[in-house]
């Protein structure tokens, strides 16, 4: 029974409580830093990440903390996770830090974080609180990685930086602006919606 | 010279949601009336403008001559944080039906991405200066509000249309915001 408990946390990240198609948190970085699916990828691993961290030492620390003052400390607790990424992406992959630039402290701010640390981890134990931040991680990683791909195929006509078309091929450049990021999402919403309705 | 380029390329260039992508969630959460999205503006600009003042001090007198910027994140976060709190409270007073209104939403302006990122965006200005730094942030909040009381008023509109079933609700909106975030591209030029 625990057991089964267990895989639900980590499932319903992925699918039915998708936090991108389905609840629609985090936006700003699913739609700012998707001009690529390396980006959209990195950007899914730093959230994941602190998201992981964060569940694991709120739901440690949760009898500790007086109710009243609790969202103040969660943010206290997740904003040290992310300066630690900030220090880690800076030092070893400078070229995506500088590409993600102002999302990585922004990720403070992802709803998905606090929402995640609120509504779970202050009310369940730390096995449970991992595998839902695993969950809810992978499912952010890859809507934003399949969100990146689908920007860049169109946009650039490439993946993951390796180019399939010819250099004069024309492309949907309109896909790697500000503008194509809500398009796709729109569309990548729909089918969602569809494969899932029909599957449940 | 300077400050109306800022403010034209934080308004139109440069918009902060609809091409810089920061403070979605209100965006989208708060856009489907104008008279909410009109007082949820209202709200960002008082906090944006005291946060990014609070927090350009803080950095300039306080973390950087005792190299603590790496804190940055962390302590700029706490202020808004308090700062948000206290818009609360004063709103409470003054505003009750606005307070209503926004009730649910005003904590949401500590995870308004806009505010953070302004205040964070705001140090790295050329030749930065106080009032530059208060000045850009009025700029946004400005833009903010330009593009989500657009929005709320394309949103009202889209109650009476007809949309197909797989459309309706968040596709819709996301698309409306890409036409607008398209239609603000025109503006590149001008700056």
């Amino acid at each position: 029974m625990a057991e089964m408990n267990q895989k639900q946390n980590f499932l319903k990240g992925i699918i039915k409580e998708n936090p991108i198609f389905v609840m629609l948190l985090g936006m700003c970085p699913t739609l700012g830093v998707t001009s690529s699916a390396f980006n959209g990828l990195g950007m899914g691993v730093a959230t994941l990440f602190v998201l992981l961290m964060s569940n694991i030492v709120v739901s440690l620390v949760k009898n500790l903390i007086p109710a009243k003052v609790r969202i103040p400390a969660f943010i206290i607790i997740i904003a040290s996770f992310v300066t630690i990424v900030e220090m880690i992406l800076e030092a070893f992959v400078p070229l995506l830090y500088e590409q993600l630039g102002i999302f990585i402290p922004l990720i403070v701010v992802n709803c998905i974080i606090l929402g995640r640390a609120e509504a779970f981890a202050s009310k369940n134990n730390v096995m449970s609180s991992i595998f839902d931040a695993l969950g809810m991680g992978i499912g952010f990683v890859l809507a934003l990685t399949i969100l990146g791909s689908v920007r860049e195929i169109l946009g650039s006509g490439s993946l993951f930086g390796l180019t399939f078309l010819p250099e004069t091929a024309n492309t949907f450049i309109l896909f790697i602006l500000p503008p194509g990021a809500f398009i796709a999402l729109a569309y990548l919403t729909v089918i969602f919606n569809r494969l899932t309705s029909k599957t449940t | 010279m300077d400050y109306i380029i800022i403010l034209i390329a934080a308004v139109f260039v440069n918009n902060i949601v609809l091409s810089q992508f920061l403070g979605i969630c209100p965006f989208l959460g708060v856009s489907n009336k104008v008279s909410t999205s009109v007082g949820m503006s209202g709200a960002v600009l008082f906090v944006m403008t005291i946060a990014t003042t609070v927090t350009y001090l803080l950095n300039q007198y306080v973390l950087i001559p005792v190299g603590l910027d790496y804190l940055r994140t962390i302590t700029f976060i706490l202020v808004i944080a308090a700062l948000v709190q206290m818009v609360e409270i004063i709103l409470k007073k003054v505003s009750p039906p606005l307070y209503q209104a926004l009730g649910v939403f005003l904590p949401l302006i500590t995870t308004n991405c806009a505010v953070l990122g302004v205040a964070i965006l705001a140090l790295g200005l050329e030749n930065g200066s106080l009032v530059k730094a208060v000045f850009f942030a009025i700029s946004n909040s400005l833009g903010f509000s330009l593009a989500l009381i657009v929005f709320a008023s394309i949103r009202e509109h889209l109650e009476l249309a007809n949309i197909p079933e797989g459309m309706k609700g968040v596709p819709i909106n996301l698309l409306v915001a890409g036409l607008l975030s398209l239609a603000f591209l025109g503006f590149t030029a001008l700056v």
